[in-house]
C-alpha cells in the first residue's frame, strides 16, 4: 500500500529524512518510535504533502500512485490522513463546515454525488458516538479553544468521519487521559479492516497496548535504525534509547 | 483643478439655487467660500495622508444642475420585488430622488417622512432647518464644503418619537449616465427619541463612465432611539464613492454603522459618531474586499464627549492584487467623559505582495478612568490552517475560501437585519470567489 524508498527531505536547506525505507501493507500496524527530534512528524509531514519540506531524493508510492506528485488534498482523498501532533485552530470556521466540505470534497474526488444533509447528520452522529465525542465540542469552530486532549480526540473523530485507507497517528496518545486513552485506541480499532493500514507514532508502551503494532520502528536522525515486532517497544520502554545510539554510532 | 468648479459655481450659483430649495440655499455660499479656501484635500493633510484622492478629481465630469431627468425608471431596472428582505424601497439616481410607487411604502407609520430632502424642505422647512448642516456644517473639509456648495439635494428620512418601523428602508443610489459624472447629494436622516429605524444604503453603477460622488449624510438620533446604518458598495472599477457619514447620538441612543465594500473603484468613507449624552451605544464596522487596483479609505472618528458610553469598532480587510486599503481610527475620550467603554480593532489579510494596507489607531484620551483598547494587523491567511484543510481533502482554494469566509464572519454578524445578514453572507462569498466582478443591478434583490 505504501512503499517508502530512499526517502530525503530537508526543511531551509538542513536535511532531517537521510535515507527512509519502510512499506505498509494493507491490514498492518506499524509503531514508530524514537527519540525527541529525530524525524517522526517530519516524516508525518512529507508523506501528506506539507509544503514547507522539500523532498530532495526518493520516492513514496501509494496504492501504486506516486505521491509526491499529488497535492495535500489529493493525497487526501486517495486516502491518506494524519491525526496531527499538533491540530490546527481554525477561528471561524464551524466543526459541521469543515467536516462537510471534507466529506463532499472527496466525494467529488472520486465522482460520487454530494451527501445529502440527512445522511451528513447520521454519519457525524454515528462517528461522534464511536469516539464518545461531545457534542459540544462538534458544534464548535475547529479546534479553537479545544483542550490539548480534546484536539487529539478531535482528529480521531474526523479520522472516523473520513474512513482513511493510511491513518497516521503522530503522538495521538500525548496529552489524553486513561479513559480518553482507552476511547481513542477503541475507536482506532474498531475502524480497523483488513483493507486499511496504520502508523502509530509514540513514545510510549502505553498506547500499544491497546493498538497491538505488528511491526515497530526506531527512527534515529532521520534514518530507520532497527526494525521489530512488539517486543521491540517494549524493550525500548525498559533500556530507553542509549543502546540503540551506541549501535548506530559504533 | 479646483478652479474650474470654483469657475462653474460662481458663473451658475443662481441655477444651482433656483434647482434646490431656501433652506439647503441659505448655507450655500459659505460653503462654497470653504471650498475656495481649502480646495480638494490633498495627502498632504493629516486626515487624508493614506490615499491620493487628487486624480479622481482631475477628471472631467459633467453635473446635472439644471437637474434635467434622466431617462431611466430604476423600478424597471431594477426589478426589485425584493425577495428575503422586505424594505421600504427607495431609488436615487444620481442625486435625484424617485417618488415612491410601491404600494408596501404606503404602509409607513403615520408621521414617518421619507421623500427627496428638496421636497422635505419645501414641506417641511421648519424641520429641516433645525437639522440640516448643523454637523456638516461646522467640518472644515474639503469634500464636505465642496458638498455644501454643490448638493441641491438628497435623502430625507424622519422618524418621529415613539415609532418603530416595521421593516427597513432601502435606498438605493444607481449612477447613470453616458459621460462622465458628478453627483454630490446630501442626505438627511432624524430619527427622535425612543423611536427604531433601519437603512440600507446600495450604491450602484449602471453605465461604464467615471462616476464621482461625494455624498454627506448627516444622521440625528435622540435619546433612547435606535438606528442602523448599512452602507453596501457594489459598483465598477471607475466609480469614485466619497461618503462622509456624520452622526450625532443622544443619550440612551444605539446605533450600528456598518460599510461594506464589495466592489468600487476608489472608496472614501468619513465615518463620525458623536455621543453627545450617557449611554450611548455604538457599533462602527466595516469591511473591505478589495483586488486589482481598487482603493479603499475608512476613515472613522468616535468622540465619546459624555460619560458611561460604549463604543465598539471592527474593520476588516482583504486585499488582493494591486488594492490598497487604509483605515484610520480616531477615538477620542473628552476629559469628563469617564467610565468610557471603547474598544477599536482592525484586522486585514494581504493575498498579495503588491497588495498594500495602512492602518492607524489614532487614540486621544483625556478621561481618566476609562477602558479603551485597540488592535491592528496585517497579515496573511494562517499556512498552517491551510495545511490541516488540504490534508483533510479540502483544495487549496476552497481552503482559502472558507478561511477568508470566516475572517469576515464576525462584521457580518453585526449586521441586525436576518435576511440581509444572509445575503451579504452569500455575497460575500461569491464575491471571493471572484464571481461577483462587477455591479450587477441590485445585488441585493436579485
Ligand atoms: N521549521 C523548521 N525549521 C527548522 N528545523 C525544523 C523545523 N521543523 C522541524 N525541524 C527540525 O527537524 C527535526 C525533526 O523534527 P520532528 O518534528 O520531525 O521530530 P519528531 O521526531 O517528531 O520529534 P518529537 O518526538 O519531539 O515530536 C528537529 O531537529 C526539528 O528541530
Ligand atoms: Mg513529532
Amino acid at each position: 500500500m505504501l512503499v517508502i524508498k530512499n526517502l530525503h527531505a530537508s526543511i531551509n536547506g538542513k536535511e532531517i529524512l537521510k535515507g527512509i525505507n519502510l512499506t505498509v501493507n494493507p491490514g498492518e500496524i506499524h509503531a514508530i518510535m524514537g527519540p525527541n527530534g529525530s524525524g517522526k512528524s517530519t516524516l508525518s509531514s512529507v508523506i501528506t504533502g506539507n509544503p514547507f519540506f522539500e523532498v530532495t531524493q526518493g520516492s513514496i508510492e501509494f496504492n501504486g500512485k506516486d505521491l509526491l506528485e499529488l497535492a495535500p488534498e489529493e493525497r487526501a482523498n486517495e486516502g491518506v490522513f494524519l491525526s496531527f501532533q499538533y491540530p490546527v485552530e481554525i477561528p471561524g470556521v464551524s466543526m459541521v463546515n469543515f467536516m462537510r466540505a471534507a466529506i463532499n470534497e472527496k466525494r467529488k474526488y472520486l465522482n460520487e454525488p454530494a451527501i445529502s444533509a440527512s445522511d451528513f447528520l447520521r454519519l457525524m452522529r454515528e462517528k461522534k458516538e464511536l469516539v464518545e465525542m461531545d457534542s459540544k465540542l462538534t458544534n464548535r469552530a475547529v479546534n479553537e479553544g479545544f483542550s490539548g486532549g480534546e484536539k487529539k480526540k478531535n482528529e480521531i473523530f474526523q479520522m472516523a468521519m473520513l474512513e482513511p485507507k493510511l491513518a497516521i497517528l503522530d503522538e495521538t496518545d500525548s496529552g489524553l487521559d486513561i479513559d480518553a486513552l482507552r476511547i481513542v485506541a477503541n475507536g482506532v480499532n474498531k475502524l480497523k479492516t483488513p483493507d486499511n493500514a496504520t502508523i502509530v507514532i509514540t513514545h510510549y508502551q502505553r498506547l500499544l497496548d491497546y493498538i497491538t503494532p505488528d511491526f515497530v520502528h526506531v527512527l534515529y536522525d532521520g534514518n530507520i535504525v532497527k526494525s521489530g515486532t512488539k517486543e521491540l517497544a517494549l524493550e525500548l520502554e525498559a533500556r530507553g534509547y542509549d543502546w540503540i545510539k551506541q549501535e548506530v554510532e559504533a | 483643478m479646483e478652479q474650474q468648479y470654483i469657475d462653474l459655481y460662481k458663473a451658475h450659483h443662481a441655477t444651482i439655487k433656483e434647482h434646490s430649495a431656501a433652506v439647503i440655499n441659505e448655507s450655500r455660499d459659505e460653503a462654497f467660500a470653504l471650498f475656495e479656501e481649502l480646495g480638494f484635500p490633498t495627502t498632504r493633510l493629516e486626515n487624508y495622508k493614506y490615499t491620493d484622492l487628487r486624480p479622481a478629481f482631475e477628471q472631467d465630469y459633467g453635473l446635472n444642475i439644471r437637474r434635467l431627468d434622466f431617462p431611466v425608471d430604476p423600478y424597471q431596472v431594477f426589478k426589485c420585488d425584493v425577495p428575503g428582505i422586505d424594505s421600504f424601497l427607495y431609488f436615487v439616481v444620481n442625486d435625484g430622488f424617485y417618488p415612491e410607487e410601491n404600494e408596501r411604502n404606503k404602509e409607513l407609520p403615520e408621521g414617518v417622512i421619507i421623500c427627496s430632502l428638496k421636497e422635505a424642505s419645501e414641506k417641511h422647512p421648519e424641520l429641516v432647518k433645525k437639522y440640516y448642516g448643523r454637523l456638516s456644517n461646522t467640518k472644515k473639509d474639503g469634500l464636505v464644503a465642496f458638498n455644501g456648495a454643490f448638493a441641491q439635494d438628497g435623502f430625507f428620512m424622519y422618524v418621529p418619537k415613539n415609532v418603530e418601523l416595521p421593516r427597513p428602508v432601502q435606498l438605493i443610489n444607481i449612477m447613470r449616465s453616458d459621460v462622465d459624472f458628478m453627483a454630490n447629494s446630501h442626505n438627511l436622516i432624524i430619527i427622535e427619541e425612543n423611536a427604531k429605524a433601519q437603512l440600507l444604503v446600495c450604491d450602484h453603477t449602471q453605465d461604464d463612465v467615471h462616476f464621482f460622488a461625494n455624498r454627506v449624510t448627516e444622521v440625528f438620533v435622540g435619546e433612547y432611539a435606535t438606528y442602523d446604518h448599512y452602507k453596501l458598495e457594489n459598483t465598477h472599477n471607475r466609480m469614485t464613492n466619497l461618503a462622509t457619514l456624520l452622526v450625532e447620538q443622544q443619550a440612551s441612543s444605539n446605533i450600528i454603522s456598518n460599510v461594506i465594500t464589495l466592489h468600487n473603484g476608489l472608496t472614501r468613507n468619513t465615518i463620525e459618531v458623536a455621543l453627545n449624552g450617557k449611554h450611548c451605544e455604538t457599533e462602527v464596522c466595516g469591511m473591505v474586499i478589495g483586488d486589482k487596483n481598487q482603493t479603499v479609505d475608512n476613515f472613522t472618528s468616535v468622540l465619546h464627549n459624555m460619560p458611561e458610553c460604549h463604543s465598539d469598532e471592527l474593520f476588516k480587510y482583504v486585499l488582493d492584487d494591486s488594492s490598497k486599503g487604509a483605515f484610520t481610527g480616531r477615538l477620542y475620550v473628552a476629559k469628563d467623559a469617564q467610565k468610557t467603554l471603547a474598544y477599536q480593532t482592525n484586522r486585514n489579510i494581504l493575498l498579495n505582495r503588491t497588495a498594500r494596507m495602512r492602518t492607524k489607531p489614532q487614540l486621544e484620551i483625556y478621561a481618566d478612568d476609562v477602558k479603551c483598547s485597540h488592535g491592528a494587523t496585517i497579515g496573511q491567511l494562517d499556512d498552517n490552517a491551510l495545511f490541516y484543510m488540504r490534508s483533510r481533502g479540502i483544495p487549496f482554494n476552497e481552503a482559502r475560501l472558507l478561511l477568508m469566509n470566516a475572517f469576515m464572519a464576525d462584521v457580518i454578524d453585526y449586521i441586525r437585519i436576518d435576511a440581509l445578514r444572509d445575503r451579504i453572507k452569500m455575497l460575500v462569498e461569491k464575491r471571493l470567489r471572484g464571481e461577483l466582478s462587477k455591479c450587477e443591478g441590485c445585488v441585493i434583490c436579485q
